[in-house]
């Protein structure tokens, strides 16, 4: 089917089992974090989570919270329906839009995109930390002053991949705000405020 | 009593009116604390899943939800259209089923048994000729009416053409026999859903056997409970309709729906709060569409580029009624003393039309405007002169000129046009502008405003704030005729059991709130002069309000706090009524819209460079969130001009593009430079509150297609503007 | 979506043995982008769904006998910065034009090569092949985004993987893992896809049970390359057509070069021909623009998506231009 001159050249053939060995010690040291559901007798049966309910800890905003899901159900419905993070919103079903945009480990994150049970372990934060009594993130502040709102919804998942994006480009330029955020999408148009004021913030060293 | 005018004070003096003043619920929405209807998750809170039909029409042959019902963790199903009803179109709502995660609801839905009897479907809503066809084939004339013959309605045929106006002004045959100029054209523009962001639905709680608490996303909050009461056996007090946030409405949420109705139905059977939000694909089949235009003209001018004639033919379809653009506002804009025009309505199996935002506006200007550009190429004039040379025929020549001059300097309109199809390489440049009209005035509203005797104030009113600024609009007037801070002002909108309000829909919403609440807090300002005139012995005609402090001839006399102290231990409440003839509010504005583009002849792609607006809207109350209203409009602009339009397939009858991944919407990157400019003249202010909402909607889809059609010498003739239009007009493949 | 069992192997014999170990439909999840809204659609309905989120080999990126291996759980943004990929250009292009944060994070190499096609017809639920009562809903509905190459068989949906024309020019291979943990073969990505007949087929040669570890990239030597993809959107977008092109020029002229185009056809499209006519010759525009021609002298457009051939000669043209330096002249 193809010339098996190119598979050579790809690289000669290893033994994948002693490969495996090798990198063995490594694995078992990044073990699971623990979920109660996946305590069982097999090691490899340990791994795998029936499709019954089960309880898992996800830490969110730096609190752990137990909740008793099937696997099938996504991040955002945990966060939005049992833990009441609504600020994390549903619009499409194909990734598309950023309204549910959370930051997982620091990165911008489609909680809709993500099971719950995935993110066993992980940091997860929501737009709603971003204010702590009076005091808001930068971000927050900026979308408020140059008015990168208007019916809301969009609104907090942009802030937070705003957010994620000047924590990873804190000095970006006009063209790379262009970019780097054409992840979400603002149905009442409020671009040219996010546009501002990732722009000023950026200018600051991204706040 | 102490007699104050309510009129608008000098320009001047004002602190907070017409200022740059940020959304006061700014922090709630940007950190999610804002809650939409959609967020609604009161203890108990069962969720739900559709059931939609997915073909173009077909009737139901089998439902049967019985298995569907006993599956673990569904709690109740209702059902919309049963076996023997017709469905109309894709995504049409069959059933609901209620859960207790919205997990099991979609086990629900699969369990049920549905079978559709395929019936005929027509999609294609450009296609005047096919429907012709279909008619001819499949109806008859019996007295006098047109009917589908027996056997074809069997097969689901319908007729398909709808004769809707024929109008005569003048003698256009003889003007186009005189004229130096004639051009005919064809233009079209495509159907677009509202496609909310935060979906249509409800979450619907019952707080006892007769009486119900909807969170609904809507633009109508004083309107919609008797909507509920009515179909649910319930008196209209017994419900309340509540809506603080709304995520985008753009005139398709004015009622409660069948979906609102299914969910209240719901709660009430399973005595649980119930939600029910629409899905995304069903929200743009379903819960709303912009109708389509497309449209045959000839247009005429004498050598001076005065325009003399127009006739034209539309068709296009808003759905099963078989309607198209109003033909009221053909041409758009300009009045032309010899005029014919025809409209014709296409009955399309596809879902309902709902207003959008300047409803009719767009299109006819996108229909109309157009081929005066196309004209002005035909007499090798510059486009600009001729929209200059015809302001005459509109009703506000003077602003469309000032507002032409304002926006053509902003543009550098006569440094940078050139003769449509000039230049050199694969990128073209052109420019291109259009201009549109609206009336927005204030609707009718009622305040309720309660003076505090710590000297808070509270305003309250059943309105809404669908993104203009309601809230923040409301605290301005109240703080800025009582002379106070901003965060002095409370403002509560959002429940029917308040003060009602209009819908906020045309453009009435600032209008309509800002005379109540000035009357009522000028009214509770002279209630507060005498309290103050008769305790410190003064005159109350001679006492003013500034900063916190009332004042006698420019004297302080005392501090609001103190005044309001005077007011015993009881609130003093004042209400505000509206509208009212007394020059807080008016109607009527209009907008200049000019586009630079580029054009890649090699991909088809067009980039917008910068496009300016010029938009007047009488007293500007927040200047920051009405720029912001002409920004999203722009915006909003650009997406019908460019990328967005519903995708009906012929074959299956299916709306194929509901998903956000193909209905392209721009992002971040796509606006190019906007400029905003607001035309205020003092002349402006003195006319009081003007909507601005939909009208510099409507000016984009022209101002765009016209500028691309500068930058090519080739006019792309149907909206949005694709690769694959603007390929295939290059080709001229195009009619 | 359906009720589903969720695995987490921490190797890659343990993945296998995830796959391998059950009777029943299994999915593997990667990034999520594309998988969870295919459950969410039910047009995937696995019993198992392994995740290999924590397997750290797939995670890799480091040097391999003389080239680059790349692990197939290796994130867009990982791949950006990443030292070693610095000279594979082509790649970088793609991920530009990805206009997601969310999206680069998330998104892995082998969830991009695995990439089930966006044809509306599947998504809708008409399966790969959209033929309902014996026609075929492409041939006779709402093309504008199908194949114009390779499009006369059943198969009319476009291969939707936007790295694999990029990864093809420059002769990259997959390394397919599976069923069994000792398993292990290298294929080159060029005969990894296939144009199914039937749906069952899939669109790549990967079978139940196996798995791409990583994919393999030759030292670039002295090749330069680019990709070219034609986004309506400046936003989060699909291409309407794309190319990809590694050429390597030498005293002037053109000593070898590879062609690939992108969401013409079922699978990528290896304009051979195209290439041909450049050898020895200069890279000048008229070259480029001769050799774009012929790389679509042969389509085959449907009733509705002629505008596509278009797309696809600017494509090429321009990625030829754009691996050698040259402006390549559009917006």
């Amino acid at each position: 089917m193809w010339d098996r001159k190119d598979q050579n050249r790809s690289g000669p053939s290893f033994n994948r089992r002693d490969f495996l060995k090798g990198s063995g010690a490594a694995v078992a040291a990044t073990a699971m974090a623990t979920s109660n559901e996946l305590a069982a007798q097999d090691k490899t049966k340990s791994k795998i989570a029936s499709a019954e309910p089960a309880t898992i800890t996800l830490n969110v905003n730096g609190k752990d919270y137990d909740v008793t899901v099937e696997p099938r159900v996504t991040l955002l419905e945990v966060l939005r329906n049992d833990l009441n993070f609504t600020g994390c919103k549903e619009v499409d079903d194909r990734g598309t839009d950023g309204a549910d945009t959370v930051l997982m480990d620091g990165k911008a994150t489609l909680a809709g995109s993500r099971l719950a049970i995935e993110c066993v372990g992980k940091k997860i934060q929501t737009v709603e930390s971003l204010r702590k009594g009076n005091e808001v993130d930068p971000v927050v502040e900026g979308f408020v002053k140059h008015d990168a709102m208007q019916c809301g919804f969009c609104t907090p998942g942009f802030v937070m991949a705003t957010r994620a994006f000047l924590n990873e480009h804190p000095t970006a330029t006009l063209d790379e705000i262009r970019a780097g955020l054409g992840g979400n999408i603002c149905r009442c148009g409020t671009y040219a405020g996010i546009t501002a004021c990732a722009l000023e913030l950026a200018q600051k060293g991204g706040a | 009593m102490a007699e104050l005018s309510v009129a608008w004070g000098p320009r001047e003096e004002n602190k907070l009116l017409g200022t740059d003043v940020p959304r006061i619920e700014g922090v709630e929405k940007a950190t999610g604390h804002a809650k939409y209807s959609a967020d609604i998750n009161t203890k108990g809170t069962a969720y739900c899943k559709l059931l939609t039909c997915k073909q173009g029409h077909a009737r139901i042959a089998k439902l049967d939800v019985d298995d569907a019902k006993k599956i673990k963790g569904v709690l109740a199903i209702h059902v919309l259209q049963d076996v023997g009803d017709e469905l109309t179109y894709d995504g049409q709502i069959i059933a609901a089923v209620a859960a207790e995660r919205p997990d099991y609801a979609d086990d629900g839905i699969r369990a049920i048994k549905l079978q559709l009897e395929p019936l005929a479907h027509f999609v294609d809503e450009d296609d005047l000729e096919t429907a012709k066809a279909l008619d001819a084939e499949h109806t008859e004339v019996v007295e006098e009416e047109t009917v589908v013959k027996e056997e074809s309605a069997k097969l689901g045929h319908m007729v398909r053409v709808k004769p809707l106006a024929d109008d005569t002004n003048g003698d256009v045959a003889a003007a186009v026999e005189k004229a130096k100029a004639v051009h005919k054209g064809y233009y079209g523009v495509h159907t677009i859903s509202h496609m909310c962001l935060e979906p249509h639905g409800s979450h619907c709680e019952w707080t006892g056997d007769d009486s119900l608490l909807v969170h609904l996303s809507t633009q109508n909050v004083s309107g919609t409970a008797g909507q509920f009461a009515e179909p649910l056996g319930l008196d209209a007090a017994s419900v309340e309709v509540v809506c603080n946030y709304i995520g985008g409405g753009f005139g398709s949420k004015f009622a409660a729906g069948e979906w609102g109705l299914a969910c209240a139905e719901l709660a009430k059977e399973i005595k649980r709060p119930v939600r029910l939000m629409l899905d995304r694909p069903t929200e743009l089949k379903s819960a709303g569409i912009r109708p389509s235009g497309f449209v045959e003209v000839t247009i005429a001018a004498d050598e001076e580029g005065r325009i003399t004639a127009w006739d034209s033919h539309h068709w296009g379809s808003s759905g099963l009624n078989g309607g198209t653009v109003s033909p009221g506002v053909m041409p758009y804009v300009f009045t032309f003393e010899n005029l014919n025009r025809r409209a014709t309505g296409l009955v399309t199996n596809t879902g309902p039309q709902q207003a959008w935002r300047a409803p009719n506006h767009p299109q006819a200007c996108a229909l109309s405007q157009t081929a005066i550009a196309d004209l002005a190429d035909k007499l090798k004039m510059d486009s600009y002169d001729v929209f200059m040379k015809n302001l005459e025929q509109t009703k506000r020549p003077e602003v469309y000129a000032e507002e032409m001059k304002i926006a053509a300097k902003l543009i550098d309109w006569k440094a940078k046009w050139h003769p449509s199809g000039e230049g050199n390489g694969p990128v073209k440049q052109g420019l291109g502008m259009a201009l549109h009209t609206w009336g927005g005035a204030a609707h009718a509203a009622t305040c309720l405003l309660r003076v505090h005797p710590d000297g808070t104030v509270e305003s309250i009113a059943g309105s809404q704030d669908i993104g203009t600024g309601t809230r923040t609009a409301i605290a301005i007037v109240v703080a800025e005729t009582l002379g106070l801070p901003l965060s002095w002002v409370k403002v509560t909108i959002g429940s029917s059991k308040y003060l009602r309000s209009g819908p906020s829909g045309g453009s009435t919403t600032i209008g309509g709130v800002s005379g109540p609440n000035r009357r009522a807090a000028i009214q509770a300002l002279g209630k507060i002069f005498d309290l103050v005139a008769a305790k410190y012995k003064t005159d109350a005609a001679m006492l003013t309000v500034r900063s916190g402090k009332i004042l006698s001839d420019g004297k302080e006399i005392c501090t609001w706090k103190d005044a309001c102290g005077l007011i015993g231990a009881m609130p003093l409440e004042v209400m505000g009524e509206g509208p009212k003839d007394d020059g807080l509010t008016d109607a009527q504005v209009g907008g200049v819209q000019m586009a630079d583009v580029s054009v890649d002849t090699e991909t088809g792609i067009v980039r917008i460079n910068k496009f300016v607006a010029v938009q007047d809207c009488g007293l500007i109350v927040d200047l920051m969130t009405a720029k912001s209203q002409v920004y999203g409009a722009l915006i909003m602009g650009i997406a019908y001009a460019l990328s967005e339009e519903r995708i009906m397939d012929n074959k299956t009858g299916r709306y194929i593009n509901a998903d956000l991944e193909t209905y392209k919407l721009p992002r971040i990157g796509d606006i190019g430079e906007l400029v905003v400019e607001m035309y205020q003249p003092d002349s402006e202010y003195q006319r009081g509150v003007i909507g601005l909402g939909e009208p510099p909607v409507i000016a984009p889809g022209a101002a765009i297609s016209n500028a691309v059609a500068n930058a090519l010498g080739v006019r792309v003739p149907v909206l949005p503007l694709t690769p694959q239009r603007v390929l295939e007009a290059l080709k001229g493949g195009a009619a | 979506m359906r009720r589903f069992e969720y695995a987490r192997p921490e190797t890659e014999a343990e993945a296998l043995e995830m796959l391998n170990d059950h009777g029943g439909n299994t999915a593997v999840l990667a990034g999520g982008t594309d998988l969870i809204s295919l459950m969410k659609r039910e047009l995937v309905t696995p019993d198992r769904v392994v995740d290999l989120k924590n397997v750290p080999t797939l995670t890799e990126i480091r040097e391999e006998d003389g080239g680059v291996r790349i692990g197939s759980l290796v994130t867009l943004q990982d791949m950006q910065r990443h030292p070693l990929l610095t000279e594979y250009q082509s790649l970088g292009h793609v991920i530009d034009g990805i206009r997601s944060i969310q999206i680069q994070h998330m998104g892995t190499l082998g969830g991009d090569v695995c990439h089930l096609p966006n044809c509306w017809y599947f998504r809708s639920g008409y399966g790969l092949l959209a033929i309902d009562k014996g026609v075929s809903l492409v041939e006779t509905g709402d093309n504008r985004y199908h194949a114009v190459f390779g499009n006369q068989g059943a198969a009319k949906f476009v291969s939707a993987s936007r790295f694999a024309p990029g990864l093809i020019a420059w002769g990259a291979s997959v390394q397919v893992i599976g069923p069994d943990p000792n398993q292990s073969e290298s294929i080159p990505l060029e005969y990894f896809y296939i144009t199914p007949k039937m749906a069952q087929q899939g669109v790549a040669v990967l079978k139940p049970g196996q798995l791409i570890s990583h994919i393999w990239l030759p030292a670039a030597g002295q090749r330069q390359s680019a990709a070219y993809e034609v986004l309506q959107m400046e936003g989060l977008d699909w291409p309407l057509a794309a190319a990809a092109a590694c050429v390597e020029i030498e005293g002037g002229v053109v000593r070898s070069v590879k062609i690939v185009m992108g969401h013409v056809a079922p699978t990528p499209w290896v304009a051979t021909a195209a290439g041909k006519i450049l050898l020895g010759k200069p890279l000048t525009v008229d070259a480029a623009a001769q050799a774009a021609d012929i790389a679509v002298s042969q389509a085959t457009p449907l009733s509705n998506n002629g505008y596509k051939v278009q797309l696809a000669r600017t494509a090429v043209k321009r990625a030829l231009l754009k691996a050698i330096g040259h402006s390549e002249g559009g917006i």
